[in-house]
């Protein structure tokens, strides 16, 4: 009894520190690539977002304004009542060009939909992070969580197992965030360019030599609707830079 | 073809061929043809690059010149001892440029010795060096 | 001919005589030509060879740019404002890459 209650205690107390020390991967970056983040005007994330203000004014404004974007990015991953699951904010914007601007949906890590995608979410930069209240995420949550704890690919690697229990720590020259996702769409200096979230967790786990959850897979969408829950409060980054 | 052949043929053919490095040796004549066989002096140019770089895709770098009127510096140039090719940019300043500062972002192969350059007015030449050492990021994906 | 996405930041308005800040951020691969696909197949280089920035035709600064410079240029300098009057700046590169954007900037 005592024993379970001192596990209990460890417990909390393990738990409230994680939450006590939440860190962007911003914090972990050097102060050269933090500056390319701070600088609207050196940012190359904006490049993006400006081609994605152009879409939206000529496609999307005949409905929405950029004000009343403000605070969606913070509480996506959200329910979509008519497919009775949850969607990314990707798939909200294709849900929108298939069923409202009667167009084709957009590729994924096309420019197009990175660039609206972009332009959506950093109308939110600033606001905390806020997961919708909704009790029939409910399931999808657990499902995100149990693909978080699970060991994957040949190297045997569970999400948690790096970002968890390693976070802070060095892999090869660089130090492991905590992997909350406040600021995609991001500009990667790996990459050169503009991408999303989903391809920044295909290629980790490419990493680990598992084979890629698929674009816009029911996994991809609880896994970013678990890291949300997990980074509720943080405040919103989009473009941000990562190294 | 056998199988065997073919897959030598394939190991062969996906062993990365790295581009040759440029030498000190080629940085100087690409300094040379920069400077038209000026002497070049330490001083007066200052390079602002960070000594440790985590992602030598993207390492932003300042060169100006503290101290002296736009107008007295004609052109400011960089330089790498160890990329593909030494040269990386160079900056011509004109009549209305407000201050000899010039600010960009560069690329670096490995750890090596930038080099910054001033060319006055007078045609003089002066130089900064600094060494980086430079760091890659873990998941080096490719894609 | 194909056209640039870029972004200038620069102010609208100056005293004259006061020397201002312009940067001129364009989206660029940069293509180096060492880099190969995933196939194998060397990846073509690509390059912005020059940017100019003129003040109502009057050089304020050139840049020459090489494959050392890392995409998505970022270019930061001054000009010394001497009346009111149009920024203009220049991109040209290969393909036949070339852009032009211009600001207004009015002497207070």
């Amino acid at each position: 009894m005592r024993a379970a209650a001192l596990g209990l205690l460890v417990l909390c107390a393990a738990l409230s520190s994680a939450q006590a020390q939440r860190l962007s991967g911003f914090d972990f970056m050097s102060p050269a690539t933090q500056a390319l983040q701070k600088d609207d005007a050196q940012n190359p994330g904006f490049l993006w977002l400006k081609d994605g203000q152009q879409r939206f004014d000529s496609s999307c404004q005949r409905c929405h304004t950029a004000a009343s974007l403000r605070g969606v990015a913070a509480r996506y991953p959200a329910m979509d009542s008519l497919l009775g699951k949850p969607v990314t904010l990707s798939a909200r914007i294709n849900l929108c060009q298939t069923r409202h601007v009667k167009g084709k949906p957009l590729a994924p890590e096309s420019e197009a939909l990175l660039g609206l995608e972009t332009y959506v979410a950093h109308q939110s930069r600033g606001q905390p992070v806020q997961p919708p209240v909704d009790p029939r995420l409910a399931p999808f949550v657990q499902q995100g969580r149990k693909l978080y704890d699970h060991r994957i690919g040949q190297l045997d690697f569970s999400c948690a197992q790096c970002h968890d229990q390693q976070a802070g720590r060095r892999l090869a020259g660089s130090t492991i965030p905590q992997a909350h996702p406040t600021g995609y769409p991001l500009y990667r200096l790996e990459w050169q360019g503009v991408g999303s979230l989903q391809r920044r967790l295909r290629h980790c786990m490419s990493g680990v030599r598992a084979q890629p959850y698929a674009f816009a897979s029911d996994e991809l969408t609880a896994l970013e609707l678990y890291l949300m829950q997990r980074a509720a409060g943080m405040p919103i980054e989009t473009p941000a830079v990562r190294p | 073809m056998n199988e065997r052949r073919l897959l030598l043929i394939g190991a062969a053919a996906s062993v990365v061929w790295r581009p040759a490095l440029a030498t000190p040796e080629s940085m100087l004549t690409a300094i040379n043809t920069f400077t038209g066989g000026a002497a070049v002096r330490d001083g007066r140019v200052k390079l602002d690059l960070s000594p440790l770089v985590e992602n030598g895709n993207t390492v932003p770098v300042t060169v100006s010149v503290p101290g002296f009127d736009a107008a007295q510096v004609r052109r400011l140039a960089l330089f790498t001892e160890r990329n593909p090719q030494p040269e990386v940019a160079v900056f011509t300043l004109g009549p209305l440029t407000g201050r000899a500062q010039v600010a960009t972002r560069m690329r670096l192969a490995t750890s090596q010795t930038v080099v910054a350059l001033a060319q006055m007015a007078d045609g003089s030449v002066w130089r900064q060096r600094v060494d980086v050492v430079v760091t890659l990021a873990a998941c080096v994906e490719g894609g | 001919m194909s056209t640039l996405r870029v972004i200038v930041t620069a102010p609208t308005s100056a005293r004259v005589g006061e020397v201002v800040e312009i940067r001129a951020l364009a989206q660029h691969p940069m293509e180096t030509g060492y880099r190969r696909s995933s196939e194998g197949e060397i990846l073509q280089r690509d390059l912005l060879r020059r940017v100019e920035c003129r003040f109502e035709g009057e050089l304020v600064f050139a840049a020459d740019l090489h494959a050392a410079i890392a995409a998505n240029p970022y270019l930061a300098f001054h000009l010394k404002l001497p009346r009111s009057g149009t920024l203009t700046i220049t991109w040209a590169g290969d393909r036949g890459v070339a852009h032009s954007e211009s600001v207004r900037i009015t002497a207070t």
